[in-house]
């Protein structure tokens, strides 16, 4: 049949398995938002404030269900706006396919209206990119970009579609999505080397991440391993949820801020055995140091980390659910009474945050909500040290339950994701919403979006008036010159929610805290609590840049007691 | 450029990649990003139009060359990706144009008929020498060129294949 380039964009995108869009309109994609008119039926489109916002909730969309998150933004400024979007898309292998319209190919190149190099300005931050310029090649450029968007490290792909495109005709053929093919073949000598490494060791310790909380099959398949091989874990910030936290294997977050037992368990292990981590300068803060007395043993499915940050003593490329569950049989069930021993002393002498009567603390916060909302809960993070203190004190245990930007740190990325989360799970679905009043004020223009779709987000904001991250290192490394940390903001949240017309609250106390989450509970849209906290509190345990377990501080006066 | 200022040994790269719009900027994108320095750099189609091959060189160490591998091999137009073997046939084009005179004529003369430079332009005050051959020759000849006033020069970098019936599409593809 003969369709024109928009009516094509519809088809493939029902073809895919679209049936949401998070996007905002503008001149070169009119013919597009056109045809979605006359489509409302098959494609919902999710408008948002602002093109990334949008990006961001094609992200929490598909981080919430593992299905590819689809934006569309227009040219030029549309088009850069997804930018920030892609790129944490990016970092966290999250899959995504952005579309963008393009000024006419007569005048492609030509600094026409509302121009921009999108595909040049997007290579470094996508999978591969694409600009379409013959209606011919659309139906089967859109299906690349999704197959590549879904295949091996997932990620974004972006089409580009220049806007005389969506208006031209040619014959189009429907086709089934082609099959996401996962590689099962690993190598069998690899395979033997790993085992054999971690049946010697009497000291392991498994250390994962984002590639493993990917799938349900590589989840299963990681904690079989664990248990038969009686190895304690510690995941990154990619990888909360996969392992119980009542389980005694489960040290906690590595890292920068992770907790004393699971750095100073890699710190003298005799193996690691990394899976679905990349060795980032978050965890490896210091890559000749890290795991000094251990081999390591790597399992990741882009050959290309191997080596990158950390030099392995073996590796094995491919799947983490395939090699795990290939590598079960090979590993003997063991013991490691002794190493357990010694885990337990240093989990004693853990750092345990104080609990206050008297002010808010952002820890009992965190599990107050967590407590009140039930273990089904999403939780979306802006980044910084509310960020943190989520991760530290989230107990849930739900691999797609903890939807945070790790690799880029993009503050501002929750309100969107958020979005996209409660848009994918449906408002019967619980989504919190946590953030700093420095993050929020990037972003926070999509409550309307929240307001206009009826999406019940709780948005919790630990409002300690300073960019804390910030200020927290200004105050151990820069002898406490808080250069732009202290904005003297005047904003007053609850007036802002009425504005947009969400629900706000303010609270000071625990009592308040409850009573506001409950009501906020009860909400058909979103609601905003404001928990006003020190602006001296800081995200501990911390390990300094470059560090060590050594170098780790355990309390808000001293350094380096441990 | 002269070898030893290289603090690592040269290595010739093979890629054959899909022949399209940017794929040229895709691969020194990466390269950029990843801070992989590109020494030279020379793209032809093949036999198949389809298909451009890519040949870059670069000074790196053996696990930066793992890297660089590993990295070009991840984007989507890239087919295939290797190192040539230090045996491989490597060759260069140069074009040099040399300040000359009837003193220096007979001496620049010699030089090119041992290196078998072709002296393709004369004018009263210079001449132009194309030269081909490994990139060792062209240094070597180059090296020779310091006692006279280059005025102008241009070299393609190094364009190379295996030697044998090795061949970088494989056995699947034919």
């Amino acid at each position: 049949m003969i369709l024109n380039g928009s009516q094509i964009f519809v088809e493939v995108l029902v073809e895919q398995g679209v049936d949401t869009l998070f996007g905002y309109p503008g001149g070169a994609v009119l013919n597009l938002y056109d045809e979605l008119y006359r489509n409302q039926d098959r494609i919902r489109h999710i408008m948002t404030a602002h093109e990334q916002g949008a990006s961001h909730a094609a992200d929490g969309y598909a981080r919430a269900t593992g299905k590819t998150g689809v934006v569309l933004a227009t040219s030029g400024p549309g088009a850069t706006n997804l930018v920030t979007g892609i790129a944490t898309a990016y970092m966290d292998n999250v899959p995504m396919v952005a579309f963008t319209g393009n000024v006419g190919t007569a005048v492609l190149g030509r600094d026409a209206f509302q121009e921009a190099y999108i595909e040049g300005i997007t290579m470094p931050i996508t999978k591969h990119n694409y600009t379409v310029r013959r209606v011919e090649d659309l139906a089967d450029t859109m299906r690349e970009a999704f197959r590549i968007a879904q295949s091996g490290r997932k990620g974004p792909v972006l089409v580009d579609i220049p806007k005389d495109i969506t208006a031209a005709s040619c014959e189009f053929t429907p086709k089934k999505p082609a099959e996401i093919s996962v590689n099962t073949e690993v190598d069998a000598e690899d395979l033997a080397r790993a085992a054999e490494l971690i049946n010697q060791a009497t000291r392991p310790v498994v250390y994962f991440g984002g590639g493993v909380a990917v799938s349900e099959a590589s989840c299963q398949a990681l904690r079989d391993l664990i248990a038969k091989a009686d190895m304690p874990a510690t995941y990154t910030l990619m990888a909360a949820g996969v392992l119980n936290y009542g389980d005694r294997r489960n040290l906690g977050l590595i890292g920068m801020h992770g907790t004393y037992t699971a750095n100073k368990a890699v710190d003298q292990a005799d193996l690691v055995l990394a899976v679905g981590a990349r060795f980032s300068d978050r965890v490896a803060l210091n890559p000749e140091k890290f795991a000094a007395g251990a081999k390591i043993v790597q399992i990741d499915i882009d050959a290309s980390e191997v080596d990158k940050n950390v030099l392995v003593d073996a590796s094995v490329v491919g799947d983490a659910a395939v090699v795990l569950q290939a590598l079960l049989p090979l590993v003997n069930a063991a013991d490691h009474p002794d190493w357990f021993t010694q885990i337990a002393e240093w989990q004693a002498a853990d750092y345990q945050p104080k609990d206050s009567e008297t002010v808010l603390k952002p820890h009992q916060i965190i599990r107050e909500t967590c407590e009140m909302t039930g273990p089904d809960t999403t939780y979306v993070t802006d980044v910084g040290q509310h960020q943190m203190w989520a991760a530290q004190y989230v107990l849930h245990t739900k691999p797609r339950g903890f939807l945070t930007s790790g690799g880029l740190g993009t503050m501002g990325y929750g309100y969107g994701a958020a979005i996209g989360a409660q848009v994918a799970l449906g408002n019967g679905h619980r989504v919190i919403h946590f953030t700093g009043d420095g993050s929020f004020h990037m972003n926070l223009n999509e409550a309307c979006t929240a307001v206009s779709y009826e999406l019940p987000i709780i948005t919790i904001i630990f409002n300690n008036q300073v960019l804390g991250m910030v200020r927290q290192w200004q105050t151990a490394f820069y002898g406490k010159r808080y250069s732009s940390t202290d904005p003297e903001r005047k904003t007053d949240y609850v007036k802002l929610a009425e504005g947009f017309g969400a629900k706000g609250y303010r609270c000071e106390t625990m009592a308040e805290f409850r009573a506001a989450l409950a009501e906020a509970l009860t909400n058909p849209g979103p609601s905003w609590i404001e928990c006003r906290i020190d602006k001296d509190e800081k995200v501990l345990p911390m390990i300094p840049p470059g560090g060590t377990v050594q170098d780790i501080t355990m309390s808000d006066d001293e350094r380096g007691q441990v | 450029m002269m070898e030893n200022q290289y603090k690592y040994p040269r290595r010739v790269i093979s890629i054959l990649a899909v022949n399209r719009y940017g794929v040229l900027a895709r691969i020194s994108n990466m390269f950029n990003r990843r801070s992989f320095n590109i020494d030279s750099i020379t793209t032809s189609e093949t036999m198949d139009p389809g298909i451009a091959n890519i040949t870059i060189t670069v000074h790196v160490d053996e696990q930066k060359l793992k890297q660089l591998l590993l990295q070009t091999r991840r984007l989507e137009d890239v087919r295939e990706v290797y190192e040539l073997a230090t045996a491989s046939v490597q060759r260069e084009l140069l074009l040099i144009k040399v300040r000359a005179d009837k003193d220096n004529l007979p001496s620049l003369r010699d030089i090119a008929g041992v290196y078998k430079a072709k002296i393709i332009d004369l004018s009263p005050d210079s001449l132009v020498m194309e030269l081909t051959g490994k990139p060792e020759k062209v240094e070597g000849f180059l090296n020779m060129m310091r006692n006279y006033e280059v005025l102008e020069m241009c070299r393609t970098g190094i364009t190379a294949l295996e030697r044998g019936t090795d061949h970088i599409f494989g056995d699947e593809e034919n």
